[in-house]
């Protein structure tokens, strides 16, 4: 089985763009990482493009653009994580032998306002029961509940996150806030008020993997090597009432594991490394709860132990283990179908220390978390 | 005209139940009613009406109308868990979170969620506080 390398990486901005289409996206973003990766036309043989809302064929739309197709382009959907589905996808035939280069990308153009999902159905609709954010705030208020965890927990999540986005150009917000300016933003769903909840945003990222026992086709502009130790998309397993697969009933008991949990079991033992060898991680911020229950989910501290975590300092930019130095979800705002790749991104640059004011200092192991609707939920570890 | 939000959910009574299904083999317990078991995978669960009493285990309020919802805002939403082990996703008809707390006893009603174009009551099922 061969290595995988990252060897491009390319982004378009997070943000809101009008006039700026999903494929105009996508061009951006794929001819940066390819640019880097010093690789051109016939240079790769197949493309993984991940997109929720994109449309039908929205990889080729972006490759014809290019003028680079001929080889397999496949769309994938799962959700939040259809960024760190394309990646599992497109690391796996490399490691098969089955390709030498991949181009892995997603782009996304979110419609305004609270996500209407094709997964609910009508009447989950007209009974109110397919509210995305009274999702959100009711696994806030059982984290509450379990955890420990007060509003104030929450917003100074939004303020560690904001603060870090205040340093990354290609954050929707890079502006800091407060937590008294957090609390007083309207309340959304309990416990949740409209500044602990992430924008539906527009944006693209994208990466070259290679195989990484092969030269580098560029011959000087190749950076830092870091290397995929693992990328793994899991589904749920039935029991949780409010799992990311948004049953309508569930089991009286806590004891089935998250898809999150199952995702970064399998990552870790993939990579050879746990939790405690970690030095920078980019999880799932939807919600400011949702970056917490992350970090208990992922196993960065014991069960019910995210709001002595945060409060330690410890995931803030300069601690023991930054989480989201690029802003996370919060700052950058979440295109469902780029986030992945947008966290993978960073944590490349975040490994071969390009990342200036938000940098982690000496970072060689990194973590990405996406999960949403489905479930899904992608884990994926970079070493360099 | 009173019509259910969708058949096969609820009976509209004076004492209305959830229609639910319970596995023959694990004894797990679904709402609504599966055609496989949500935990075992053994097909055709038999069908059971469920508990109309429960106790409250998670809440929260809508304050704006989310896509394809054409009822009043705010509206209470939360989770209720049943005797028989099943924790079940309802909209509350109390929508000021802070006049609920964990653990109050909670009893299943029958709500009208708005008038549809034939001018009929659409209703769905809520679980609304219930004395101790």
């Amino acid at each position: 089985m061969s290595g995988v390398a990252i060897t491009g990486v390319g982004m378009h901005p997070f943000g809101r763009f009008d006039g700026v289409s999903t494929t105009d996206m996508g061009v951006a973003a794929v001819r940066a990482a390819l640019r880097e990766a010093g690789v051109g036309k016939g240079g790769f043989q197949a493309a993984f493009c991940g997109t929720a809302y994109g449309g039908v064929a929205t990889g080729h739309k972006v490759l014809s653009r290019l003028g680079m197709t001929g080889m397999p382009i496949v769309d994938v959907e799962a959700g939040c994580a259809s960024g760190g589905a394309a990646l599992m996808l497109a690391a796996a035939a490399i490691r098969a032998g089955q390709y030498d280069t991949v181009v892995v990308f997603g782009t996304e153009k979110m419609p305004k306002g609270i996500i209407r999902s094709s997964f609910f159905e009508p009447w989950q609709e007209q009974a109110g029961l397919a509210a995305t954010p009274a999702f959100f705030g009711l696994r806030a208020q059982r984290l509450c509940l379990a955890s420990g965890v007060t509003k104030d927990h929450l917003a100074r999540v939004v303020v560690k996150n904001r603060r870090h986005g205040k340093a990354n150009p290609d954050a929707m917000y890079q502006k800091e806030t407060t937590v008294e300016e957090v609390l007083a933003s309207r309340v959304v769903c309990e416990p949740l008020h409209l500044f602990m909840l992430c924008s539906p945003n527009e944006g693209a990222a994208a990466l070259v993997l290679r195989r990484a026992d092969l030269p580098s086709p560029s011959v000087n502009v190749t950076p830092i090597p870091v290397t995929l130790a693992a990328a793994v998309l899991r589904s749920h397993i039935p029991g949780p009432v409010l799992s990311e697969s948004t049953p309508l009933a569930g089991l009286s008991h806590d004891e089935v594991p998250a898809p999150t949990t199952l995702a970064a079991t399998d990552a870790y033992e993939e990579a050879g490394v746990g939790p405690s060898d970690l030095d920078v991680v980019e999880c799932q911020d939807t919600d400011a709860a949702r970056e917490l229950l992350s970090c208990e989910e992922l196993g960065l501290c014991e069960p019910g132990g995210s709001a002595a975590l945060l409060s330690s300092g410890a995931t803030a930019l300069g601690g023991r283990l930054p989480v989201n130095p690029s802003g996370g979800l919060l700052s950058k705002g979440e295109p469902l179908g780029a986030s992945a790749l947008g966290q993978v991104v960073e944590l490349v640059r975040q490994l071969r220390g390009e990342c200036g004011p938000r940098q982690v200092e000496g970072a060689r192991v990194a973590l990405s978390h996406t999960v949403g609707r489905g479930a899904n939920a992608g884990v994926v570890i970079l070493k360099r | 005209m009173r019509v259910m939000v969708r058949d096969g959910l609820f009976t509209d009574a004076e004492e209305p139940a959830l229609l639910g299904s319970q596995c023959a083999a694990c004894g797990s317990v679904h709402f609504p009613r599966a055609e496989a078991c949500t935990y075992c995978a053994t097909e055709d669960p038999d069908p059971v009406e469920l508990s109309g009493s429960g106790t409250l285990w998670a809440w929260t309020a809508v304050t704006a109308p989310p896509p394809g919802y054409q009822g009043e805002v705010p509206y209470g939403v939360g989770v209720v868990e049943l005797p028989e082990g099943v924790r079940v996703i309802t909209r509350l008809t109390e929508s000021d979170p802070g006049a609920l707390a964990a653990g109050q006893p909670m009893a299943l009603r029958v709500v009208t969620l708005h008038r549809d174009d034939d001018g009929n009551d659409v209703v769905t099922y809520a679980f609304a506080p219930a004395p101790s």
